[in-house]
Order: structure tokens, then C-alpha cells, then sequence
């Protein structure tokens, strides 16, 4: 049986996150209501903007079920997905929810603004070689994680525009966030990572 | 930032690059991006769950109703909105009028409409957008007109309705017949494909991508005389990305009510019980304007080529 794995369609590129499960052999489902989130194996968060997706998800009912979600199933959350599933941010609104479950601290738009958005080929030891071509846009960042983060991925500081290392892919338990958008390359391996967290799980 | 550090891309990462600008676009989807024209406005749309604001001096039923020649907003203005919320902030420049672009690109808004709803600057010309690093959105009522403005650089097109209006007729005759010439071209066969694109006008290239992907290369969102949550679901289920709602939310009763409404709407756009909900006690909708009764030079679709 292929896990039946959700993908938050409140806003954002569901689509492509659909796409890339689906082609990796999972079944999808699109999420709008509580009630879709019963009998998932995983849960994908989409890219997006993360304060309306917040806003949404709030008047939609769905912060209180997706929290008690989190401590089931492995969760999966890109750029706006990141945030979502941030303890805590930074550059937010003052009154913006979060799912929450990795224990970080993501600053929003950490980049700048869309005229920053930018490409960048990155090493990514847990999917292997080659490097992984990754696509920021309007990104988030890992501003600090506590010990119990595994840090997937990071732009070295010889490579970063402040100079210093950049975390911005992480797993704690089961949980995993980009701040970059796989989805939308044809390179599969960091969903293929999710896909066997979710079978593993 | 540093420039220096900037100019070497290949190692610290190249911006402005096609899949950035249409990427971009993919994370808006689903969602309503509504036409502000001051701080109050905007905190409202970002409040409700807009997914981008528009920033504009009049909305389109001011610019129809007052006449004159309508304009980029002045920065100052922009800028306060940029601050004042958290969601990405779009602003308009008129057609051919690159200087505007320049402009509104170096205010750090994060994407232009080249927009028909403020006098045009060029009666020839749209503007070169691959020469910008922020990326473009732009009207088209056929998949001809959609196909110029993405080979003009355009990362994401909006049909264009009859802005100011608040009647959806345009709106729908132009997301229609967009799907429906995409249909069109991908049941050709591939010999059919250059009078296709003779006849459509647009780049052979193009034409033949549409064919075989059975879709836009970029997002398509409709926009033009939206005005109810039932517009704005009518415009997913037709296949729509997303929409833009310019003066139908500021111009009503209740924009605070409208603008949660039409939101909710167009997330749940294929469940009429709660486009029923949430079209519940919204007041009255902006009065507006049938567009057959408006003499064609006043209709702002038509500006475009």
C-alpha cells in the first residue's frame, strides 16, 4: 500500500508538491478542512506566504488540529512551511500562529524581497550527490536551532552574502523543513527523503 | 549587501533569473490579491487573508469615474504601504512606460503589472521586462496576447476583464477563452502549429511549449470587475490560479466583511455551502457598471497589443 500523504491547500504551490509525491508513488491528498486530515501517514506544507497561510489556517480551524497532528506524523513544510513549522519567528506579525514542533528560529523574507529571490547549488549530504539546485524566493532562514536539530543543509559563509553560515534545511524527529523550494525542479531527492521518513515512520 | 560579494553569482547564488519570477507567482496561488490605495486598506486586505496587495493611487472605478490621465502611485506612498504589511506588495506601471518600472523596481516592490487600467505610455510598445530582476505580471484577454507578453519577459499573465466595473462578464469571456484556445492547441497536430501561431500572433516556440504541456508556462490569474465571493469562485472553477479584486472590495458596504468573504470563497471555491457562508450578510456590493454600456474607447481591455 502507498501512504496516503496530505498536502496543505490553503494556499500556495500545492500542485507542484502533489506532482512530485504522486510521482514518487505516494497518493495525495489536498487539505483544506480538519476533517481531511484523518488517516493521513504524512503531511506536506507548501510554499506560499506564510502570514496568510497563517491567517487561513487560524479562521479555517486548523492550528489546534495540525498541532496535535505534528507528534503523529512525519510533516514536511517548504519556505512558508518552514515558518509554519517554526517555534518561534522573527520579522513576522506579533500575532502570527505557527504550528510549531522544530525547535528553531526562522526570520522571515531573511533575504530581502523579491528582487533578491535567487538560485544556488547546494550540498546536501543526506540525499547524496550531486549537489542539490536549489531555488530561494522571498526565503526564510534558520536563525538558530537548538541541539536537538539535525542541520540538513547550510550556505557556507564563504558563499553567503553576510558572510556567515546560513541553516536552511533542518529535521528534528519527524519533522523536516527547507527554506528552499525543491517543488518546483524536477530533482525529487528531497521528497524521495520525505516519502521513506513517512514509510519509516 | 555588498555589491562585490553580488557579483559573483555562480557562488553566492543568481537572482532575477526566469524561475525565481515565475516561481514566485506559483506562491500565490490560490490566492486574492486585492487593490489598496492606503495603509488602512491594506492592513485590512493583509488581515483577511490576502495573499499580496496592490498598491494604487485610485482604484480603477476612481480612474473611470474621474477620468484624466492615471499614473504609477507616488513612491511615498508605496513605501509606507511596503512597511506597513508583511505580505508581498505589488504596484502598477503603464504600458511602455519602463521608466516607471525602474522606478517601482528600485522601491523593492515585489512584482509590477505593466497594467491597461492607467493610461497607456506606449500605443506600440510594452515594456522589455527581461531587462528587470523583479518579475511582471500582465492582462491578456486571448492566449495570443498572453503569449506576446511572456516572451516580453511577463512571469505571470491575468485576464483582464473590464476593470472598474464590478460586472464579470469580461472577466469570464477572457479566462474562457484562454482555456479554451490552450484546448484548442493541444488537440493540433504538430504541423498545425505554425499557422496556430501565425494566426495567434505569437512566437512559434511558445505556441508549440502550450501544445504539448497542455498549459501557460506561467500562472494565470484573472482579474476585472470582480465583486462577490461567488465571482471569485466562478473564476477558480473556470480554472483560474487565482484572482485579483481591485475595486469590488473598497467600493462596498462592508469591505472588511467583503474582503474575509471573497477570500474564503476562492480557498473553498468548489464547495457552494461555504461560498453560501460566506456571501451571508456582506451589505451591498459596489453599484457598478454594465460594460456594454460603456462606448468601447472607454473600455480599458482593449488597451494592449
Amino acid at each position: 500500500m502507498s501512504p496516503v500523504i496530505g498536502v496543505l491547500a490553503i494556499q500556495g504551490d500545492v500542485r507542484e508538491h502533489a506532482h512530485c509525491l504522486t510521482e514518487l508513488g505516494a497518493q495525495v491528498r489536498l487539505v483544506k478542512t480538519a476533517e481531511q486530515l484523518v488517516g493521513l501517514a504524512g503531511l506536506v506544507i507548501p510554499g506560499g506566504e506564510s502570514t496568510t497561510m497563517s491567517i487561513l489556517a487560524v479562521k479555517n480551524q486548523l492550528i489546534e488540529p495540525l498541532r496535535e497532528l505534528r507528534a503523529q506524523i512525519p510533516m514536511y513544510g517548504s519556505c512558508a512551511g518552514l515558518i509554519m513549522l517554526a517555534n518561534t519567528i522573527t520579522d513576522g506579525r506579533s500575532d502570527q500562529q505557527t504550528i510549531g514542533g522544530l525547535d528553531i528560529c526562522a526570520k522571515r523574507n531573511a533575504f530581502g524581497r523579491q528582487v533578491d529571490s535567487f538560485e544556488i547549488d547546494l550540498k546536501i549530504p543526506a540525499i547524496g550527490e550531486p549537489d542539490f539546485h536549489a531555488i530561494f524566493i522571498r526565503a526564510p532562514l534558520v536563525e538558530s536551532a537548538s541541539d536537538a536539530v539535525e542541520v540538513l543543509a547550510a550556505i557556507p559563509g564563504e558563499r553567503s552574502l553576510t558572510g556567515s553560515e546560513q541553516i536552511v534545511a533542518v529535521r528534528q524527529g519527524n519533522l523536516m523543513a527547507t527554506s528552499f523550494h525543491p517543488e518546483i525542479t524536477s530533482d525529487l531527492r528531497i521528497h524521495k527523503y520525505f516519502v521513506e521518513m513517512v514509510r519509516s515512520a | 549587501m555588498a555589491n562585490e560579494a553580488k557579483k559573483d553569482a555562480a557562488k553566492t547564488g543568481v537572482t532575477g533569473t526566469t524561475r525565481v519570477k515565475r516561481g514566485m507567482a506559483d506562491m500565490l496561488k490560490g490566492g486574492v490579491i486585492m487593490d489598496v490605495v492606503n495603509v488602512e486598506q491594506a492592513k485590512i486586505a493583509e488581515d483577511s487573508g490576502a495573499i499580496a496587495v496592490m498598491a494604487l493611487e485610485r482604484v480603477p472605478a476612481d480612474i473611470r469615474a474621474q477620468g484624466g490621465v492615471a499614473r504609477m502611485s507616488d513612491p511615498d506612498m508605496i513605501d509606507e504601504i511596503i512597511k506597513a504589511v508583511s505580505i508581498p506588495v505589488m504596484a502598477k506601471a503603464r504600458i511602455g512606460h519602463f521608466v516607471e518600472a525602474q522606478v517601482i523596481q528600485s522601491l523593492g516592490v515585489d512584482y509590477i503589472d505593466e497594467s491597461e487600467v492607467l493610461t497607456p505610455a506606449d500605443y506600440f510598445h510594452h515594456i522589455d521586462k527581461w531587462q528587470f530582476t523583479v518579475p511582471f505580471v500582465c492582462g491578456a484577454t486571448n492566449l495570443g496576447e498572453a503569449l506576446r507578453r511572456i516572451n516580453e519577459g511577463a512571469a505571470m499573465i491575468r485576464s483582464k476583464g473590464e476593470a472598474g466595473t464590478g460586472d464579470v462578464s469580461n472577466a469570464t469571456m477572457h479566462i474562457r477563452t484562454i482555456k479554451s484556445e490552450i484546448r484548442k492547441l493541444s488537440s493540433m497536430s504538430k504541423d498545425e502549429l505554425y499557422v496556430a501561431a501565425k494566426e495567434l500572433q505569437a512566437p512559434y516556440d511558445l505556441v508549440c511549449e502550450v501544445a504539448e504541456t497542455g498549459a501557460l508556462p506561467v500562472v494565470l490569474f484573472t482579474a476585472g470587475g470582480i465583486a462577490t465571493p461567488a465571482d471569485a469562485a466562478m473564476m477558480m472553477q473556470l480554472g483560474a490560479d487565482g484572482v485579483f479584486v481591485g475595486s469590488g472590495i473598497f467600493k462596498s458596504g462592508d469591505p472588511v466583511k467583503r474582503a474575509n468573504a471573497i477570500v474564503q470563497a476562492t480557498l473553498h471555491f468548489d464547495n457552494p455551502d461555504e461560498i453560501a457562508k460566506a456571501t451571508r450578510g456582506l451589505g451591498e456590493a459596489m453599484v457598478g457598471i454594465n460594460v456594454a454600456d460603456i462606448p468601447a474607447p472607454h473600455r480599458l481591455a482593449e488597451r494592449g497589443w
